[in-house]
């Protein structure tokens, strides 16, 4: 990232550094542990758990029963959760989950908003760790409440053999139900925010540099200007993306949640 | 070659969830219009099916990388 931006700052041969440089920290405190090493990114994480702790607790900490405009929009979010999300996804006893599921939504959506404010410009979640560990919270999660709802040996046996199946398809079916339920569901749920915002932050990244390069220094000024109307739009659209991906992790949690303790649907 | 490679990995495997997601969203979208009551519903269950076909095109996206 820094090589990219001397290379372009001095006017020198653009040599396009490896892409991973911008996904990579040097720690700046604590350097010797290997353990406890802290850079950007662990003061970022830390920073969008603070900011989601004070948003709803300033928000909701000390309710009027005239709502102000802060407070409102707090309800908004808790009440999107639990009557969009809990509620619609999960059933009546969903609402037993808001917590969880209000939480995931903020740090994620928050990781995700650092994308696009200025001068922090790096998502979070775009390190595969922070997705991962989301993911591997929802998946022992419902496994253990898949257990704990339906018994251990009927919860794995009707998840990798589905009763409405015909017993002919089962040695068909077995290992793909298997594959899909206890592998495939945490991955993906892994790799969809990882990747999303790993692009968005290329992509961005591509453009602020396109539309610099190009204005100031390159012959190019058509490129530049393009790149320079392009930003705020990608900036618009990776919003959305951002608060579209905080939406769909947090409402695959719900689903999958619901599908442990009501193996019916 | 191994750029192009890598590009391919990600145009490839970004052509059936292109298609799927244009048939998903139209249908929703068609769905939404006939009944305006069921929109809610609606529109969580694409958005579930959305997720699951993204998950295929930013597994190609992510192989590009790694191949």
């Amino acid at each position: 990232m820094t090589t990219l931006l001397a290379a372009v700052e001095y006017g020198g041969r653009w040599e396009v550094p490896p892409v991973e440089e911008l996904f990579v920290f040097e720690p700046f405190a604590l350097e010797g542990s290997t353990l406890f090493a802290f850079n950007r990114v662990a003061l970022l994480v830390l920073t969008a758990s603070i900011v989601a702790i004070a948003i709803l607790w300033i928000g909701l900490g000390n309710p009027k029963l005239v709502p102000g405009k802060f407070q409102a929009a707090c309800e908004a979010i808790v009440e999107f959760i639990r009557e969009q999300i809990a509620i619609q996804v999960i059933g009546a006893d969903g609402v037993r989950w808001v917590p969880l599921l209000l939480s995931i939504f903020m740090f994620v959506w928050i990781n995700n908003l650092f994308e696009i404010i200025p001068f922090i410009n790096f998502p979070p979640t775009s390190k595969i760790a922070i997705p991962m560990f989301l993911a591997v919270m929802v998946w022992v999660l419902y496994i253990y409440l898949g257990i704990k709802a339906q018994g251990a040996g009927r919860y794995f046996k009707e998840s990798i053999f589905p009763p409405a199946a015909p017993k002919a398809l089962w040695p068909l079916i077995g290992p793909i139900e298997f594959i899909s339920n206890f592998v495939t569901r945490p991955v993906t749920l892994t790799v969809r925010l990882f990747a999303n915002m790993m692009a968005g932050h290329i992509l961005l990244t591509l453009l602020f540099i396109t539309a610099h390069a190009f204005l100031v220094f390159g012959p190019g000024l058509p490129v530049g200007i393009v790149g320079l109307v392009a930003s705020p739009v990608m900036i618009g659209f990776e919003f959305v993306v951002g608060l579209l991906q905080a939406y769909i992790f947090t409402i695959l949690a719900a689903v999958y949640i619901g599908a442990s303790l009501h193996p019916e649907h | 070659m191994e750029s192009i490679g890598a590009g391919l990995v990600f145009g490839l495997g970004a052509i059936g969830p292109g298609i799927g997601l244009g048939y998903l969203i139209g249908k929703a979208i068609e769905a939404m219009a006939r009944q305006p009551e069921a929109a809610g519903m609606v529109r969580t269950t694409m958005f579930l099916g959305i997720a699951f076909v993204e998950a295929l095109a930013l597994f190609g996206f992510v192989l590009s990388f790694i191949v």
